[in-house]
């Protein structure tokens, strides 16, 4: 099991001329699961974003399944869960409409679904627990529900490799337990798992190896780290902010 | 109902009908990505285009299908590039379209009334040329969102999750883009420039009050808009009001009766069902 399936070599990436990631690199073989570290900032989100070609890199090189990305084609072998589902603008739709588009890329834009796109769009409903609200508008399900969502739309298109953008930020208990399970079915399966995280939870014992992200180059590539300090104590509960606060306004961007 | 034994008033009746029918299903698209108000843009625009149409005795309303898939595809090319002054380059492109098209007209023999049947519309002068290019741009537009619709979703609701899928996301943008000028172009007949944009729009705000899933609320959007524009046309026939008015203030009146039925449903509803309080999520974090 050692066939590469993201290969980055020296990538840099910069927005606007200030550089997020400097000099990265990194290999990620089948049936792993990496978990990318690091603290807000750091540019761990930018890694997988450039991973998956929504952000240009400016130097260096990027290969999925042996295949620069400039020319990969083959997206349905990568299912990606972004960190929140768009607010829209607010035309509703049901948790199966919003999971059946993860269908897409295995069909193509203009074949009709079929009996196989519906199986799997139900397979990947009841991975998450999420059978019963397949009906029901997304815009009435809790965060960890949409969370859910976002990721049963990625499994539905049966991937060999997830790219989860902070799957558990912000998910309740239930959801995160939820996520983890449906997680650990599909490494049991033989899938490859990237994912950024600011905080492992319940997901700890599912990572094979962790990568923390400092300041736009790797810091650490190995064993999943222990938490630091009070971090570590069983009874900490985390309370500071994750973030700066942005000024809420008009002004604001 | 003898009114519409005049062939010129089932040529007005049947393109309300298919405008009615072909410019929700395209509006649900723009709605579901904050571009209620782009129709309205690429009418200004079109504008342009029919008083160049005017000036050079040319079909107004070719030359107009023209101008507006260029400022269609120059506004989806902004859009795209997501960058800061956006809005202000599209403010550009709309009051740069309206000036023009009221210069070119000026310019021409054309009267004010010429002027007026583009702006507000001019139902009953359609010609049979004018109903079959209505006709058959109307089902060109039905047929595409249709059929095209998990694709049209997935990029109208998560660009990025689109792209990632291997999606054409741009060429699915750009048939958005020229999908918008060719309705534009052929609601103008109908509501004129300046109401476009309400056919498009209205009936999809109407019907996502009710209804929980996109494809329940384009067929809810269709059947709206087909039921304002014969309404509209027929209350413009036997009150002798301007068409394309009648046939917006029909579709306003329709989302005003939703909304307040919807209110008092919602209202009834929870009377008559005690609800429990429902159990709120653990606190993920203790303030002390």
């Amino acid at each position: 099991m050692t066939t590469p399936v993201i290969t980055v070599e020296h990538g840099v990436v910069g927005y606007d001329g200030r550089p997020v990631l400097r000099d990265i690199s990194l290999t990620v073989t089948a049936g792993e699961v990496v978990a990318i570290l690091g603290a807000n900032g750091s540019g761990k989100s930018t890694l997988i974003r450039a991973v998956l070609g929504l952000v240009p890199i400016s130097a260096g090189t990027v290969t999925l399944f042996d295949r620069p990305l400039r020319r990969f084609r083959q997206w349905a072998r990568i299912g990606y869960v972004p960190q929140r589902l768009g607010a829209g603008g607010g035309v509703p739709a049901t948790v199966r409409e919003v999971v059946a588009s993860g269908r897409l890329a295995r069909r193509g834009v203009l074949r009709p679904p079929g009996r196989a796109d519906r199986a799997a769009v139900d397979a990947a409903l009841g991975a998450v627990g999420l059978a019963d609200r397949a009906g029901d508008p997304v815009s009435t399900l809790s965060g960890g529900q949409q969370q859910r969502t976002l990721i049963a739309r990625a499994l539905a298109g049966q991937p060999e490799l997830l790219v989860l953008d902070e799957p558990t930020a912000g998910v309740d208990a239930a959801s995160q337990e939820a996520f983890a399970g449906a997680l650990r079915d599909f490494v049991a399966d033989g899938g490859t798992v990237l994912l950024v995280a600011h905080e492992l939870g319940p997901l700890r014992p599912v990572i094979s190896r962790a990568v923390v992200v400092h300041e736009g180059r790797i810091a650490h590539d190995g064993a999943v780290p222990d938490p630091a300090g009070h971090h570590a104590e069983p009874d900490h509960d985390h309370v500071h902010p994750h973030c700066y606060d942005e000024p809420a306004g008009l002004w604001s961007n | 109902m003898e009114l519409f034994q005049y062939p010129y008033m089932q040529r007005a009746l049947i393109g309300a009908l298919v405008i009615g029918l072909a410019a929700p299903a395209l509006g649900i698209y723009l709605v579901q990505r904050r571009l209620a108000l782009i129709g309205d843009g690429v009418g200004h625009v079109a504008l342009t285009g029919v008083g160049a149409g005017l000036l050079l005795n040319r079909s107004p309303v070719l030359v107009a299908v023209i101008a507006a898939t260029i400022g269609a595809v120059a506004i989806e090319i902004v859009r795209s590039r997501g960058r800061t002054s956006g809005d202000l380059a599209l403010a550009l492109l709309f009051y740069g379209g309206i000036a023009g098209g009221v210069l070119l007209v000026g310019l021409s023999d054309a009267t004010s009334a010429n002027l007026n049947a583009y702006l507000f519309g001019s139902l009953t002068t359609i010609s049979p040329a004018d109903l079959t290019t209505i006709a058959v741009l109307g089902a060109a537009i039905l047929v595409t969102m249709i059929a095209l619709r998990p694709a049209l979703f997935a990029v109208s609701h998560d660009e990025e999750y689109a792209r990632v899928s291997g999606l054409p996301v741009r060429t699915l943008n750009l048939l958005i883009a020229v999908a918008t000028a060719v309705t534009v172009t052929i609601a103008m007949r109908a509501v004129g420039v300046l109401l476009i944009s309400a056919l498009m729009v209205v009936p999809v705000a109407t019907a996502q009050q009710v209804t929980r899933g996109f494809r329940s609320t384009m067929a809810a959007a269709m059947a709206l808009g087909f039921f304002a524009a014969g309404s509209g046309v027929w209350v413009a026939a036997t009150a002798d009001t301007a068409p394309g008015a009648s046939v917006v203030l029909v579709a306003i009146a329709s989302f005003l009766v939703v909304a307040v039925a919807g209110g008092v449903w919602r209202v009834v509803r929870r009377r008559a069902t005690p609800t429990v309080a429902p159990t709120p999520e653990p606190h993920e974090v203790v303030l002390s």
